[in-house]
């Protein structure tokens, strides 16, 4: 935990992990589990497909969801479907959850190698949506996008996460082959790629236009990107995509660079695990792993009351369960010991000014958590920019009255969509 | 996934700062400490008595009302203890314990409780009870009258009356050194200049207090006492002598800082301040008051929700349309 500086004038600074706390020759391979879990995004399974318990599966092998809006999963293993159920995640939305029981030997399916064995094409692209770094790259295939410039992420958008630095340092040849095959199956202008000054002379040689950011939270947030590298500041409410702008994680362009050279489907993920003491682990697991296997392998033990948390310190998302399993877009788990857990309170706001220094948005946080706490999300969009928040977590991060701002944010924005729904469909 | 282990959720972010009301108002004690040890020691006994009994009264209130609206009991945050403390400070150290119980009373109460606590006080509590307390029982703070059994070292005159009623040649043996050092007479922690400014730059180093009101408070007593300075020197004292008696210093670290009372954003801090520090020094010299400190702030206490609507544009807001 970054504690308050002695000196307190200025901004608290987060800075990334340093370059050499990252420990190149330890990445901590994960043996295969018993059992992998897929889940979906946001979708529910619908019964126009046919799948069921019991089916044979194997890697690489679409698992189609559903049939109208063509959303599937891609299986990581190869072996049998124990399990079909509903998942409850984030703010109570649903998604399809698979589990499967694999088998020793991986067993790759065939579809998977004809569409990729053709010359880099878009045949295979519609197995490209379930990579590990999990690229929205639908939006730039598609034949009227209006991505004009790709932004590839060498820099983790969390702290103390360094997946995604570490897969520039180490794949500089992958990455390079990936942004070839970018410029290839897209046809944007610009492919940038973002990363921390010490990675400079690795992102040079792949092939894309460098940009160096000072490895300081949030200046890795991708809206904070936006505005600071393309200079282009996103209105509430917008897409990147709808600004031109498309981003990629460094991990997910070695996973194209792999599916088109090696013909192989990407089944595994990197991440960087938090221990309580805050020392990290490079770690390699199929998607799918359960948390909880990662931390066995790891020996980290966990304690009924301990907090587990996918994603980073500032960002990430708590979960209740080690079943959880690993996603494509998980480069981080953390865990938190029992006595680091700080309680927010139900103070009120004390008006310390605190949050008004440090939010990149410029929001006045502090009227901003008087509308919110009394439910008045409208007023709060309209009057006190609601929906500026980047969803950084600065504010709750130095609230002297340790009020849960951020919570209070994403329950606003959630409560002010579900309006909106509802007036749409009244409409 | 039945499983027995449950883990904690909740939201992001998942550190802190460490930062606490509680610490905050630690500090803010131990800011204001040089200049109230320098004020015990100038008048002994009574104004450790004054001191004391005020930070216990005012957190006895506190406790009093939590318990009468059943709401968790607040005084650990320490928010009482400081109003309770600055109150002490402004007083004479002759002050009746009488005054003290009514003036914590209206401090707590009047000042912060009805309102909601912490948080949601619109004017500055201490200044509340105070500004009361001179308007119902001017004798008992007057400090001439006050002190009159006291004999320090030094001219026992409370230096503004001494101005408003005589011009600046009554003020002529002070000088700026004498009055940083404490040589005047006023409230138990209020005069002891250096002692304020050392404790005020801990708090602005610290990052407890928002150096912008403090600075522009000062500037503004400055500049506007500069001004009636130049324009008639006779009936006027210079800007130094301003900043260094009365309440200004105890005014601008620790009295217009009072966070639920002064703006948020940067260029309402200016203003605030600034305006604050010009309206005591227009109190001062053609007001009916001789300190006018304690008015200008409440009044610009009551300007604080408008000034602070000056706010700076959020990022991509008004984008929409463009
Ligand atoms: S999370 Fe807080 S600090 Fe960050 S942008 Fe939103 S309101 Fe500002
Ligand atoms: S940091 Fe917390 S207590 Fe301070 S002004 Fe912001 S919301 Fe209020």
């Amino acid at each position: 935990m970054i504690k308050k500086p002695f000196f307190g004038l200025r901004k608290p600074k987060l800075k990334y992990p340093v370059e050499d706390t990252i420990k190149l020759d330890s990445i901590n391979e994960i043996p295969l589990p018993l059992r992998v879990t897929l889940l979906s995004d946001n979708n529910e399974r619908s019964d126009d497909v046919d799948l069921k318990v019991g089916d044979k599966v194997k890697t690489g092998q679409l698992l189609g969801l559903s049939e109208k809006d063509g959303d599937y999963l891609i299986s990581t293993v190869t072996g049998t479907i124990s399990e079909i159920s509903q998942y409850t995640g984030y703010f109570g939305k649903t998604c399809a959850s698979i589990s499967i029981n694999a088998e020793t030997e991986d067993q790759w399916d065939e579809e998977f190698i004809k569409a990729v064995k053709a010359p880099a094409s878009k045949n295979c692209v519609k197995f490209l949506r379930r990579l590990p770094g999990a690229p929205s790259l639908s939006s730039v295939l598609s034949n009227e996008s209006s991505v004009k410039t790709i932004i590839i992420n060498g820099i983790d958008k969390d702290l103390l996460t360094v997946t995604n630095q570490l897969i520039v340092k180490t794949g500089v040849e992958s990455l390079t082959e990936g942004v070839r095959y970018l410029k290839q199956i897209t046809n944007t202008d610009r492919i940038i790629i973002i990363v921390p000054p010490d990675l400079t002379y690795q992102a040079e040689k792949t092939g894309a236009e460098v940009r160096v950011v000072k490895p300081l939270y949030p200046n890795t947030l991708p809206h904070i990107q936006m505005k600071n590298i393309m200079g282009i500041t996103v209105p509430p409410g917008k897409s990147f995509e709808e600004m031109g702008v498309c981003f990629i994680s460094a991990e997910a362009v070695t996973a194209l660079a792999r599916v088109f050279n090696s013909q192989e489907f990407p089944i595994y993920k990197r991440l960087t695990v938090i221990n309580k003491d805050s020392r990290t682990f490079n770690v390699r697991a199929r998607i799918g792993t359960p948390v909880k296997d990662i931390l066995n392998t790891l020996d980290i033990e966990t304690i009924h009351g301990d907090r587990l948390i996918m994603g980073g310190p500032m960002t990430g998302n708590a979960i209740y369960s080690d079943e959880m399993p690993v996603l494509p877009d998980t480069d981080a788990i953390m865990v938190q010991d029992k006595d680091q857990i700080i309680q927010s309170s139900d103070t009120h706001c004390i008006n310390c000014g605190e949050c008004i220094r440090v939010c990149p948005a410029k929001i006045p946080v502090n009227m901003l958590i008087r509308l919110l706490e009394n439910d008045m999300f409208e007023e709060a969009a309209e009057e006190y920019d609601l929906l500026s928040c980047v969803e950084c977590g600065l504010c709750s991060y130095v609230c002297m009255a340790r009020i849960p701002i951020l919570h209070y944010i994403m329950l606003g924005k959630h409560e002010l969509s579900q309006l909106k729904m509802l007036e749409e469909s009244s409409e | 996934m039945n499983n027995q282990k449950l883990f904690i959720s909740s939201h992001a972010p998942y550190w802190h700062n460490m930062s606490s009301i509680s610490a905050k108002s630690c500090h803010i004690m131990l800011a204001a400490l040089p200049a109230v040890i320098m004020g015990i020691y100038q008048y002994g006994i009574p104004a450790l008595g004054v001191v004391t009994f005020s930070v216990s009264c005012a957190m006895f209130w506190e406790l009093i009302m939590n318990l009468v609206t059943k709401r968790p009991v607040s005084i650990g945050d320490g928010n009482a203890a400081v109003i309770g403390l600055l109150f002490a400070m402004l007083l004479p150290a002759t002050t009746p314990w009488w005054i003290v119980l009514i003036g914590t009373f209206l401090a707590i109460i009047i000042g912060k409780e009805i309102y909601g606590g912490i948080g949601c006080n619109p004017l500055n509590p201490t200044l509340v009870a105070l500004a009361m307390i001179m308007l119902s029982w001017k004798s008992y703070i007057d400090f001439d009258g006050a002190l009159v059994n006291y004999d320090l070292a030094f001219l026992m005159k409370y230096p503004l009356e001494a101005l408003k009623h005589f011009g600046t040649s009554a003020i002529s043996e002070h000088t700026a050194v004498g009055l940083l050092m404490g040589r005047q007479s006023g409230g138990i922690g209020a005069t002891f200049g250096l002692g304020l400014i050392i404790g005020g730059l801990y708090l602005i180093l610290r990052g407890y207090i928002r150096w912008e009101i403090s600075l522009s408070f000062l500037v503004g007593v400055f500049v506007t006492a500069f001004l009636f300075n130049i324009s008639d020197p006779v009936t006027y004292a210079g800007p130094v002598f301003h900043l260094l008696t009365g309440y200004t210093l105890i005014g601008a670290f620790f009295l217009a800082t009072e966070d639920s009372s002064s703006p948020v954003n940067f260029i309402p801090m200016l203003l605030y301040g600034a305006g604050a520090g010009c309206f005591t020094i227009l109190i001062r010299n053609i007001g009916a008051f001789a300190d006018g400190t304690v008015f200008a702030i409440l009044l610009f206490n009551v300007a604080n929700p408008l000034l602070d609507k000056i706010k700076p544009k959020a990022m991509g807001k008004g984008l929409e349309h463009a």
